[in-house]
This record gives C-alpha cells, sequence and structure tokens, in this order.
C-alpha cells in the first residue's frame, strides 16, 4: 500500500469508528440483535440459552440447554463470569433469550410465592463432577419442608466419611434453590454454610416451613 | 495447565452486543436500512454456526465485518438480478436507490454512495483490518484491483474527511 494509503485509511479509520451514531440507529441494531438471539433460541442454534429472572433475592441468572436447567446464579455472580464458565464448560453459543426461559420463570416464581413445593423443569447436570452427582442426587430427593445433615447425605451418596467432601459438593451446586442444597444442615439442627449466604439459606428453610 | 483446554471465543451474547451496532451501521450503509435487517440476521446467523469453531486469539471484529461485507455483495447481486433488465422504479421517479443519510452524517453518506467494490475494499481495510490479498478474496478480484478500488475510495473519502 502507498504511504498515502496508508495514512489515508488510518484516518477513515479513525473517522469511523469514532463518529457516534444516532440513537435511532442503536434502537434499530439492538432491536435486530434481540431478534437474532430470539431466532437463535428457538430455531435450536444456540445451546445454552439465558436470561435474567426476579426473585426475592434479586435478579437471578438461569440457564439452560436442550436438557433443561445448568445453572441458577445468584445475584452478586458476575454475569461475565458466569457466562464464560459455560462457554468453556459447555458451549460458546450463548444468547439472551427471555422466552426460552418462560417455564423457569413460573416455577420459580410459584416457588417464591408458596404456591410450589417440586420444580418439573428439566435438569442438565453437566456442570458437575461425578461426585458432586451422586451428592446432589440424593439432595435433589429431600423432600420439601425436609432437611438431612451433612454426614447423612455423605452417607446416602456412598462416601459415610465424606462429609465435608459433600459439603464442598453442596457449596458448589450449579443450580441452587432448585437442586434444594439448602435442606442440607449441620448434625445439631445448625444451619450450616450456603453458597448463596446463610440469610438465604435460613429464609428457604422458613419458606418451607422447615425450621419451626 | 493453561493449555489443558482449548480456549474458544467468549460467550456469543458478549460477541453480538459488542460488534452489533458496527455491523448495523455497515450494512445499513452498503445495502439501505430497509434490507440491513436481513443481511444483519444472515450475518449473524452465519457467525454463530460457525462460532465453536474460532479461537480465543482470533479478531471477531474482522471476521464478523468480513461476513456482513460478503452478506452486502450477496444482497447487491440479488438485488442487482431482480432489477434486470428494466431500470429499477426508484431511479425512474426520481430517488435515488443508495440509502438516503442525514446531513450530519456525512463520511457515513460518502462510504454508502462509494460503488460496491470501492466501499468493501474500504470497509474491509478500515474497520476489519485486512490486507489486499484478503480483501481482493472476498470481493473476488485480483489483488491489483483491490488496492486499486481501496485507493479510488480512500481518496474520495480524504475529501470528505478533509473538507
Amino acid at each position: 500500500m502507498s504511504r498515502d494509503d496508508v495514512e489515508g485509511a488510518e484516518l477513515i479509520a479513525r473517522a469511523l469508528r469514532g463518529h457516534t451514531a444516532p440513537e435511532q440507529e442503536h434502537g434499530a441494531a439492538e432491536l435486530a440483535a434481540e431478534r437474532l438471539a430470539e431466532r437463535a433460541a428457538s430455531e435450536g442454534l444456540a445451546d445454552v440459552v439465558y436470561a435474567p429472572v426476579d426473585s426475592p433475592f434479586g435478579e437471578l441468572l438461569a440457564a439452560s440447554t436442550a436438557r433443561g436447567l445448568v445453572r441458577l446464579a445468584f445475584p452478586e455472580e458476575p454475569v461475565d463470569s458466569v457466562l464464560d464458565v459455560l462457554a468453556r464448560r459447555i458451549s460458546p453459543r450463548i444468547v439472551q433469550s427471555p422466552a426460552a426461559l418462560d417455564e423457569v420463570r413460573r416455577e420459580l416464581d410459584d416457588y417464591f410465592s408458596g404456591r410450589r413445593r417440586a420444580f418439573s423443569v428439566g435438569l442438565d447436570w453437566s456442570l458437575i463432577g461425578a461426585f458432586g452427582r451422586r451428592v446432589l442426587h440424593v439432595t435433589s430427593e429431600i423432600p420439601y419442608g425436609g432437611h438431612l445433615s451433612y454426614g447423612e447425605v455423605a452417607a446416602e451418596a456412598g462416601s459415610p466419611r465424606g462429609s465435608r467432601a459433600a459439603g464442598n459438593a453442596l457449596g458448589s451446586n450449579p443450580i441452587p434453590i432448585v437442586i434444594p442444597c439448602h435442606r442440607v444442615l449441620r448434625a445439631g439442627g445448625a444451619i450450616g454454610g450456603y453458597g448463596g449466604g446463610p440469610d438465604r439459606k435460613r429464609w428457604l428453610l422458613e419458606l418451607e416451613g422447615a425450621l419451626s | 495447565m493453561s493449555h489443558e483446554i482449548a480456549a474458544g471465543p467468549p460467550p456469543f451474547q458478549l460477541f453480538l452486543d459488542a460488534h452489533r451496532r458496527e455491523v448495523w451501521r455497515f450494512l445499513a450503509a452498503s445495502v439501505g436500512p430497509a434490507e440491513a435487517d436481513d443481511c444483519f440476521q444472515e450475518t449473524f446467523i452465519a457467525a454463530l454456526r460457525a462460532y465453536p469453531t474460532l479461537r480465543e486469539r482470533s479478531n471477531l471484529r474482522a471476521w464478523v465485518l468480513t461476513i456482513a461485507s460478503r452478506k452486502a455483495i450477496d444482497a447487491h447481486r440479488a438485488r442487482s438480478r431482480r432489477a434486470v433488465p428494466v431500470a429499477e422504479p426508484a431511479a425512474i421517479d426520481g430517488r435515488r436507490s443508495e440509502p438516503a443519510a442525514a446531513p450530519d452524517e456525512e463520511l457515513w453518506a460518502a462510504v454508502a454512495a462509494l460503488p460496491e467494490r470501492q466501499r468493501i475494499a474500504v470497509v474491509l481495510r478500515c474497520l476489519a483490518d485486512l490486507q489486499h490479498r484478503e480483501i481482493a478474496a472476498e470481493i473476488g478480484c485480483s489483488e491489483d484491483a483491490a488496492r486499486r478500488s481501496l485507493h479510488e475510495g480512500l481518496s474520495k473519502l480524504r475529501k470528505v474527511v478533509a473538507a
């Protein structure tokens, strides 16, 4: 390229990039992007779809694959890092689609308002390792309003001495609330830890009438 | 070990959010606002299909603008097929078939007014940072022809920037 063209290209590039588009054009680009994301979700071109879901704890982020709900993140978890993990562990074909999470949103709304005691949305366990799956399977069988101790969960998962490991698996539950790790307490009935903080654990247990 | 998992591109939604305005802008200038949406959808659907094959360090901006320029070329070809053999109605009733631009949008309007090859060459060079050889491959012309198109396009735009 001639020196003139190199300089010209740089000049034009700066001008084109620095130029602020009119507001209506931003709106048009945003609408086009929303249509694209919804279309990708409904035509099965995306491997992961996500959307914010309102809750008494603030805005949760819910993400699903074709198999089912794969991740539910508390409000303080940064969206970008939640999405990064999904991109690396499952697929970077991730789009935001509120419509694709309608069923999850409905069930969570019903649960938080006390109208629902069990979830029926499908689950995708692919973010959970082998031991975690055993622990969380046991946990998912604890009924609404009930609870088990860490030791009991570990024993049922086949590791009677593994209550600490079970605690770790519960603490990294990628689908809290729906996989009810809040129903696992300390042996003496003390509330124990929770990935979303002990106050939320207590709130959920009170909602379920498990602390009376 | 960092090389254990091959790092891929960022989540598609973040890529879409980062580049949607620039892609829209380019398409609105290239094919007009009426056809820009179709081209936009085709561009990002094509990007989504190919997305998992990308590496973390791929130049995503250059990549998506290159796809967009391909879709713009396709749209032009489809339009000229439709327009043959009669002249476009828009030309008959005196309106320009080029997209209209607001008066303060001089530079983008000047880009829009460039002949197709020059416009694509300028966008691929200035916005997507492609080299002559790559521009030639995208347009489907010789490297010399790409260099000439770019030179002519840039010369016209420099007058607008200098004015």
